[in-house]
């Protein structure tokens, strides 16, 4: 195939997941804001513009932070060029651009999506119908990805599919930890108070693994177990093994597709050995932070390895 | 509508009784409920948008996607008046490809006095490039679409060749598989000749073009200018249906004397190049410098025969209005035969007569720019304001050479659905020939456009026209 075409779809599958990820976490900080008073509610509101790095633009854009103000950046405002309307845009239009390399469900999932949203976000969101947006943000990712994993070959298209999926969410399962360690606490004498075991549930919320995480620790919120859960286990499918596993696996097949390994494949099986290698002691000890941080900027060098080595551009 | 000839509808004779090509489809549609239609409608333009059939209108903001208009009533040819028509066309098409060989290598037909030679020396088509060279197998024009204007029983007329890059077979597919998928029973009630096979055809066609140092099976790439080009979702769906690869300029570059491609896993030769870029961004080594959209160095390869690009480079010299006009001289040059398919009456505002006459008629004509396409730049005498009018007299003026006139034509009309009932619409035709050296094959039926204003003449998509479905009876 083509190496603008490896590129397009490797960018598509992170688009959609990217935006699926950040209704996510929409939702997440919508239910805990419910819960609490205006005062506090925008610290969790800041936390999201933290997550996802626009804090700064924003600030240009606004000078208040209020939940209706944010949800609408993150969602549709145009001072955000990043904002999920455009996450989407960019996903189509890169499934466009590699049209002829997509089983026709695939293609029609991803223009479904572009022409639901674009109609659902054309009007700013009110907090009566945030739930709903977000609720079709999800389902139309979750349905692309579906058809995705239902219709298509299982050649080297497929594992760019696969790449761009499990890079994009490896990196927003780390931002999405690392910023709960970082801003959401007013200080370290709340670690292990009521509030800090909400945040905790409202971290496992953004990343899909509430009740999972609940049945699997009869209910037990603990910091520790959580980011024990979230990076080291490999059974959940938005944990950082389960990620770079299923990254390995198809770069694996690629190579094997091409009879040839080339300088990603080692970086990545390096990187997943040392992961799989550590304990969450470990990571606590060398500092929760500093070890998303070393992740985020690894996760970054492997998607540009895989991008040169590759021929995504010329 | 200008002229006093009455319009000849296809469906209808003056009584308003059906004519036997449409008997078949007039029993079914009698027997349907006609809300049960309406909704049908609905249902194949929802249908449009999720599949993405659109097109970008240039010029517009945003280089908005829009939908062609569907009309679910089939535009129908009889078996018998299909052979005539293919006949004239393998004619035509033959012409055309001898034409344009001829006026890279000896230019029999300028030497012979039948062509002025004017006409081609300053033709931006006209490429130098191309003198003394034989593109492999000596298929200049490939993919030909001969736009077609119905005026009577048995008057068909050439409106314009488009020996370059014609567009539209891919809704020609749609139509047939939306009308399919909405109606099955009717296929079997009307026997219909198919065009499914279009792509594979296209795909061999293109193959047996191939050089003489292509792979056992060559490799075939679609070049597109990108996904904002008004036909990117043609492009995308020939090269996907043909299973060749679809590739931008920035794909290919040119290594050990081939044009490779970019893949995964390093350069591949291609063998063959269905281009949808025009000829001026092919190369910006050999055309315009600045042209992103090309390949460096193509123009290289393929004059030393190890690649075919289709359509060749210069093909155009051949399609143009000014040279239309004397499209039957060419015809029987080259053919030695009498043209079985005839034009539309033509003045040539270079020559001071015609331009006399035009300009003294020009509220009964139709006049049009020598290069135009897509019904830009162009006036239709009977429906301009006196101001268009006299606008356009002084372009005229300014540049005769640069216009030809036609009669305003009672285009035949065909019925479309509307909230109203069945309503006549103007419609042409344009078929689609594939061009190898084996062979000259015709898809039966085409993409027929339809003027969706009542009393439009104008059928083009970027102004508002529509399509239908094309039926050829196998009768």
């Amino acid at each position: 195939m083509l190496g603008r075409t490896a590129h397009a779809i490797y960018w598509m599958y992170r688009y959609l997941e990217r935006a699926e990820n950040t209704a996510r976490l929409l939702d997440a900080v919508f239910r805990m804001a419910l819960t609490r008073g205006a005062d506090a509610a925008s610290e969790e509101w800041n936390s999201v513009l933290a997550t996802l790095g626009i804090q700064e633009i924003y600030a240009q854009a606004y000078d208040e932070i209020t939940g209706p103000q944010v949800f609408n950046f993150v969602l549709r405002d145009r001072n955000n060029p990043g904002n999920v309307v455009q996450m989407i845009e960019q996903a189509r239009s890169n499934a466009r651009m590699s049209r002829s390399s997509l089983t026709l469900e695939v293609w029609e999932g991803v223009n479904e999506a572009w022409m639901n949203l674009r109609d659902l976000l054309a009007r700013p969101v009110r907090e009566s119908n945030l739930g709903a947006v977000l609720t079709s943000i999800r389902r139309e990712s979750t349905a692309v990805r579906g058809a995705t994993y239902g219709t298509m070959l299982r050649n080297e298209i497929y594992h760019f599919a696969r790449a761009g999926t499990f890079i994009e969410r490896a990196e927003n399962t780390a931002r999405i930890l690392d910023v709960k360690y970082h801003l959401l606490l007013p200080s370290l004498a709340y670690v292990g108070s009521s509030l800090d075991s909400s945040q905790w549930d409202h971290v496992l919320r953004s990343l899909a693994g509430d009740r999972v995480y609940s049945w699997l620790n009869a209910g037990r919120i603990d910091p520790r177990g959580i980011a024990e859960f979230l990076i080291l286990d490999r059974r959940f499918p938005r944990s950082l093994t389960f990620c770079y596993g299923q990254l390995r696996e198809n770069l694996a097949a690629l190579a094997q597709e091409h009879g040839a390994e080339m300088p990603t494949q080692a970086l990545l099986r390096d990187a997943d050995i040392r992961l799989e290698a550590l304990t969450i002691e470990e990571i606590f000890d060398q500092g929760l932070h500093e070890f998303l941080v070393d992740f985020i900027a690894q996760n970054l060098q492997i998607s540009l390895a895989i991008g040169e080595d590759y021929r995504f551009t010329a | 509508m200008g002229g006093s000839d009455p319009v000849f509808d296809e469906m209808h004779d003056a009584n308003g009784a059906v004519r036997p090509a449409y008997a078949g489809y007039d029993k079914w549609l009698s027997e349907q409920d006609q809300s049960l239609l309406r909704r049908k409608g609905a249902e194949a333009e929802s249908f449009f948008r999720r599949t993405g059939i659109t097109f970008n209108v240039y010029g517009e903001e945003d280089a908005e996607e829009r939908l062609i208009p569907f009309d679910m009533l089939p535009r129908v040819i009889t078996g018998a008046e299909w052979r005539r028509l293919s006949r004239g066309i393998d004619q035509r098409v033959r012409a055309l490809n001898a034409f344009i060989h001829d006026l890279y290598h000896r230019q029999e037909i300028i030497r012979s006095g039948r062509l002025p030679e004017r006409l081609f020396r300053d033709n931006d088509a006209w490429l130098p490039q191309m003198v003394g060279f034989t593109p492999p197998g000596a298929v200049y024009s490939h993919i030909v679409g001969i736009d077609l204007v119905r005026t009577g029983p048995d008057e068909f007329l050439v409106l314009e060749d488009n020996a370059r890059t014609p567009s539209g077979v891919s809704y020609m597919l749609e139509n047939r598989e939306t009308m399919m998928a909405m109606f099955p029973e009717l296929f079997s009630r009307v026997r219909v000749r198919p065009v499914s096979d279009y792509p594979r055809r296209l795909a061999r066609s293109l193959a047996a073009c191939a050089p003489d140092c292509a792979a056992q099976r060559p490799v075939v790439a679609v070049l597109t200018p990108g996904i904002y080009n008004s036909a990117y979702f043609e492009h995308a769906f020939l090269a996907d249906q043909m299973g060749a690869e679809l590739v931008e300029g920035s794909d290919l570059r040119v290594e050990n004397g081939r044009v490779c491609m970019r893949t995964t896993r390093g350069f591949k030769p291609v063998d063959v190049i269905y281009r949808r870029v025009d000829d001026e961004y092919l190369d910006p080594l050999s055309f315009n410098p600045q042209s992103m959209l090309g390949v460096p160095g193509i123009m290289d390869v393929y004059r030393a025969g190890r690649i075919t690009i289709a359509n060749a480079p210069g093909t155009g010299i051949c399609d143009d209005k000014a040279i239309y006009s004397f499209t039957p001289e060419i015809v029987e040059f080259y053919t030695g035969e009498k043209p079985l398919l005839k034009n539309v009456q033509t003045w040539r505002c270079a020559e001071k007569d015609s331009l006399a006459y035009v300009l003294d008629n020009i509220a009964d004509l139709v006049v049009k720019e020598v290069h135009g396409s897509g019904g830009y730049g162009m006036l239709i005498g009977p429906t301009s304001s006196k101001r268009e009018i006299s606008r356009f007299v002084k372009k005229l003026k300014a540049r005769p050479e640069n216009y030809i006139a036609q009669p305003t034509l009672a285009l035949s009309t065909v019925p479309v659905f509307t909230k109203a009932g069945l309503a006549p619409r103007h419609v042409d035709l344009r078929p689609f020939v594939l061009v190898s050296p084996d062979s000259i094959d015709i898809t039966p039926g085409g993409l027929t456009r339809v003027a969706m204003k009542r009393g439009s003449l104008v059928v083009n998509s970027s102004q508002g026209g529509g399509t239908k479905d094309s039926w050829v009876l196998d009768d």
